[in-house]
C-alpha cells in the first residue's frame, strides 16, 4: 500500500538497491508525466462527482432558476430555498415512499444476512449428499437474469395474496440474493481455522451453539460486507416493487415514486430534484461511512468469478 | 389484518428482529431434536435443518419460477394453450429485431466503455497519493439507484433549442466551443442509446475499478521492475506486464458488465420508456406483461435473456471448479 501510492510513473517506486541507477533514464519524462496524471485523476474524480452535485444544487433552487438557468449558475447568482423539499414532502408525499423502502430494506437485509450465514454454515461445516451440486447450482444462480422469475412468481403472489405486500417483497429479494449470500460468507468461512470447530465439537457444542459463538462473530466482516450490500441492492431496487407492489395500500416506495414523478412532472423539476436527492442520501452516507466494508463484498463477491 | 401488513414500523421490527428470533429457535428446536437421534442418522439429517430456510426460499423464489417460465414461453397470452415455438418466432421479428439490436448495443458498449474507463481510473489512481479520495468519488454513483441516477441525468442531458441558453450540463459545456450546436441527447437515434448506456456507466464505474484496482495493486513489482529494466516504455508495461497479471479481473469485469447489460431495465424505463428507438429486451417484458397482459410472450423474452446469459454460467462454473480444486 505504501509503496503503490506513490506517485511516481515513469520510474518506478523506490523499492529495491539493485534499480536505482535504471531509475535515471527514465525519470527525464517524469515531471511531464506526473503532471498529465494528476491532471486526468482530478477531472475524471470531480466529473463523477459533478452530477451528484447538480442534484443537490438543482434541488435547493427555486422553481424559476431551475428552469431559466444551468444549476452553476448558483455559484454566481445563489438563491437557495428548501420549499422544494417542503413540496415534496407534503404534496408528493416522499416521506411516506421513504418509510416504505426502509421497510422493505431493513428486514430484507437483516433476513437475507440471516438465512445466508446459516446456509454458508451449513455448506461449509457439514458434509451431506449432494453438497457439489448445490455448489454449482448456487454459482449458476448468481447470474440468473430476475426477469426469468416474475411471471409465476405474480401469478402465485396473486393466488396467495402477497402483491401489494411489503413481506412479498422481501421473501423475493431476499431469495433471489440468497445464492450471492451464502457464496459470499462461503469463502469467509472455509478460511477458518478447522480446529476451532474441531475443539468445539471435542468441548461438546451443539450446531447452533457454533454457529452462534464462533461463526457470527469471526464471520461478521463478511456478514457486514453483504449486508450493506444488500441494503443498496433492496432499497435501490425498481422492477421488483414496481411488478409486485402494484395495487398496495401503503405508500410506493421511493423507487417506483421517482419513476412515477419523471413521467408526470406535475410538480416540477424542483420537487423531482428534491426527492431524488432525499432518496440518495441514505445510501450515499451509507456508502462513505461503510466503505471498507463495501470494498471487501465487492471483491469477495466478484474476484471469484 | 390489512393495518397489520400497512403498519410501517411494526413491518421493521417483525421482519428484521421477529423473524430471525423465530429461525433461531426453530434452528435451536429441530437441532435438538436431531441430537436425540442415533448418531448417524443425525449427522445425515442435520445439514438439512440447516439448509431447510436457505433452499427452500431458492426452490420457491428462483427453481420453481424458472422452471414455470419456461413452460409458459411456449404457450398463449393466458397460459392455458401451446403455442409451440410462436412466441419465440415472434419475438425474433418486426419491431423486436430493433428491441434486440439495442440490447446488443448495450452487450457491446457498456462492458467496453466501462473496461476502458476502469482501467484508466485503476492503473492512474495507483499513482496518486489522494487515490482513496478519488476513489470514493467514484464509488458515490454505485450507491445511487439506477432510478435517482435516471433523474439526474435527465437535467445532465437537459436540451434547449440553439440560441437559448443551455441549461443541460452538458449541452452547456459542449456550446463553450465555438460553432458546436447542442444535441438533443435523448431524442437523436443512436446517440440517445449511447447516451443512456453512459448513464449505467457512471452509476456502476465504481465497482469495475475497485475489482480492477484490486488486481493491480497485486502485480508483482519485481515484474515491473525487469521490465523498466530490459529499456520498456510506460505503455509497453501496461500491455506486457500489467495487462496480463489483471486479465482474470477484467474478465469478471467483462462478466458483471455483459449481465448488466443484458437485464437493463430502470434506466431505459425512467428516462425514454422505450421511444425514439431506444427499448430493450427487458423493458418490452414489462410492457408485454402488464400492458399487452401476454404471459407466453413476456416468458419467450425471459428465456431469451436467460439463454444469453448462459455462456456467462458455464464461465463461472468453470472458473469455480478451477478455484475449489487448486
Amino acid at each position: 500500500m505504501t509503496t503503490t501510492t506513490t506517485p511516481a510513473t515513469a520510474a518506478g517506486p523506490i523499492r529495491t538497491h539493485s534499480q536505482t541507477d535504471t531509475q535515471r533514464a527514465p525519470s527525464r519524462h517524469r515531471s511531464g508525466w506526473r503532471w498529465l496524471v494528476h491532471l486526468i485523476v482530478i477531472v475524471f474524480a470531480i466529473s463523477w462527482f459533478v452530477p451528484i452535485l447538480a442534484l443537490f444544487i438543482s434541488s435547493i433552487r427555486t422553481q424559476q432558476d431551475t428552469a431559466t438557468s444551468g444549476w452553476w449558475t448558483a455559484f454566481v447568482d445563489p438563491l437557495f430555498t428548501g420549499y422544494n423539499y417542503q413540496l415534496a414532502l407534503s404534496e408528493v408525499g416522499v416521506a411516506g415512499s421513504l418509510a416504505t423502502s426502509l421497510a422493505i430494506a431493513i428486514p430484507a437485509t437483516v433476513l437475507t444476512t440471516v438465512f445466508s450465514a446459516i446456509g454458508a454454515y451449513a455448506l461449509t461445516r457439514m458434509s451431506f449428499w449432494g453438497r457439489t451440486v448445490f455448489s454449482l447450482l448456487l454459482v449458476a444462480l448468481l447470474v440468473t437474469p430476475p426477469q426469468i422469475t416474475l411471471v409465476p412468481l405474480l401469478r402465485i403472489y396473486h393466488t396467495i395474496g402477497l402483491t401489494g405486500t411489503i413481506p412479498g417483497i422481501w421473501l423475493y429479494q431476499v431469495g433471489f440474493t440468497i445464492p450471492f449470500g451464502i457464496f459470499l460468507v462461503r469463502g469467509f468461512i472455509a478460511a477458518l481455522p478447522a480446529e476451532l470447530f474441531e475443539s468445539a465439537s471435542l468441548d461438546g457444542a451443539s450446531s447452533l451453539r457454533t454457529f452462534r459463538s464462533i461463526v457470527i462473530p469471526l464471520a461478521a466482516p463478511a456478514l457486514a460486507s453483504l449486508a450493506i450490500m444488500q441494503f443498496l441492492w433492496s432499497w435501490n431496487d425498481l422492477l421488483t416493487p414496481l411488478i409486485f407492489m402494484g395495487g398496495s395500500s401503503v405508500p410506493s416506495p421511493i423507487t417506483v415514486e421517482l419513476a412515477g414523478l419523471v413521467q408526470q412532472n406535475s410538480q416540477g423539476q424542483g420537487a423531482l430534484m428534491a426527492a431524488a436527492f432525499m432518496s440518495v442520501v441514505i445510501p450515499l452516507v451509507m456508502i462513505i461511512a461503510l466503505q471498507r466494508f463495501f470494498v471487501r463484498g465487492v471483491l469477495g463477491g466478484a474476484v471469484k468469478g | 389484518m390489512s393495518s397489520l401488513i400497512d403498519n410501517v414500523p411494526l413491518l421493521i421490527i417483525v421482519g428484521a428482529i421477529g423473524i430471525p428470533i423465530l429461525v433461531y429457535l426453530i434452528l435451536g428446536a429441530s437441532d435438538r431434536i436431531a441430537g436425540m437421534l442415533p448418531r448417524p442418522f443425525s449427522r445425515r439429517v442435520r445439514p438439512w435443518v440447516w439448509l431447510f430456510g436457505p433452499v427452500v426460499l431458492i426452490a420457491l423464489v428462483l427453481l420453481y419460477p424458472f422452471v414455470s417460465t419456461v413452460i409458459t414461453s411456449f404457450m398463449n397470452a393466458n397460459a392455458t394453450q401451446g403455442v409451440g415455438f410462436a412466441n419465440f418466432v415472434w419475438a425474433f421479428q418486426g419491431t423486436m429485431l430493433d428491441v434486440i439490436g439495442n440490447n446488443i448495443l448495450w452487450l457491446i458498449a457498456f462492458p467496453i466503455g466501462t473496461l476502458i474507463l476502469a482501467l484508466i481510473a485503476a492503473v492512474l489512481f495507483d499513482k496518486v497519493k489522494y487515490e482513496r479520495a478519488a476513489m470514493t468519488l467514484v464509488i458515490m454513483p454505485t450507491a445511487i439507484s439506477f432510478t435517482a441516477g435516471s433523474v439526474i441525468w435527465t437535467q445532465m442531458y437537459s436540451y434547449q433549442p440553439p440560441g437559448s441558453t443551455q441549461i443541460g450540463t452538458i449541452n452547456a459545456l459542449i456550446t463553450l466551443i465555438p460553432g458546436v450546436q447542442p444535441v438533443p441527447w435523448l431524442q437523436t437515434p443512436f446517440v440517445n442509446n449511447l447516451a443512456l448506456i453512459f448513464i449505467a456507466v457512471w452509476l456502476g464505474l465504481g465497482v469495475a475499478v475497485l475489482i480492477l484496482s484490486a488486481a493491480v495493486k497485486g502485480i508483482s513489482p519485481e515484474l515491473v521492475e525487469a521490465a523498466r529494466l530490459d529499456g520498456a516504455g510506460e505503455w509497453r508495461v501496461f500491455r506486457s506486464v500489467t495487462f496480463p497479471s489483471i486479465a482474470p479481473a477484467v474478465l469478471v469485469v467483462v462478466t458483471t458488465e455483459v449481465i448488466a447489460a443484458l437485464k437493463v431495465f430502470d434506466i431505459v424505463y425512467v428516462m425514454t420508456n422505450g421511444n425514439y428507438n431506444t427499448d430493450v429486451i427487458a423493458n418490452q417484458m414489462y410492457n408485454e406483461l402488464f400492458t399487452v397482459n401476454d404471459l407466453g410472450k413476456a416468458s419467450a423474452i425471459a428465456v431469451i435473456l436467460l439463454v444469453a446469459a448462459l455462456p456467462i454460467v458455464f464461465i463461472n462454473i468453470h472458473q469455480f471448479r478451477a478455484e475449489t480444486k487448486s
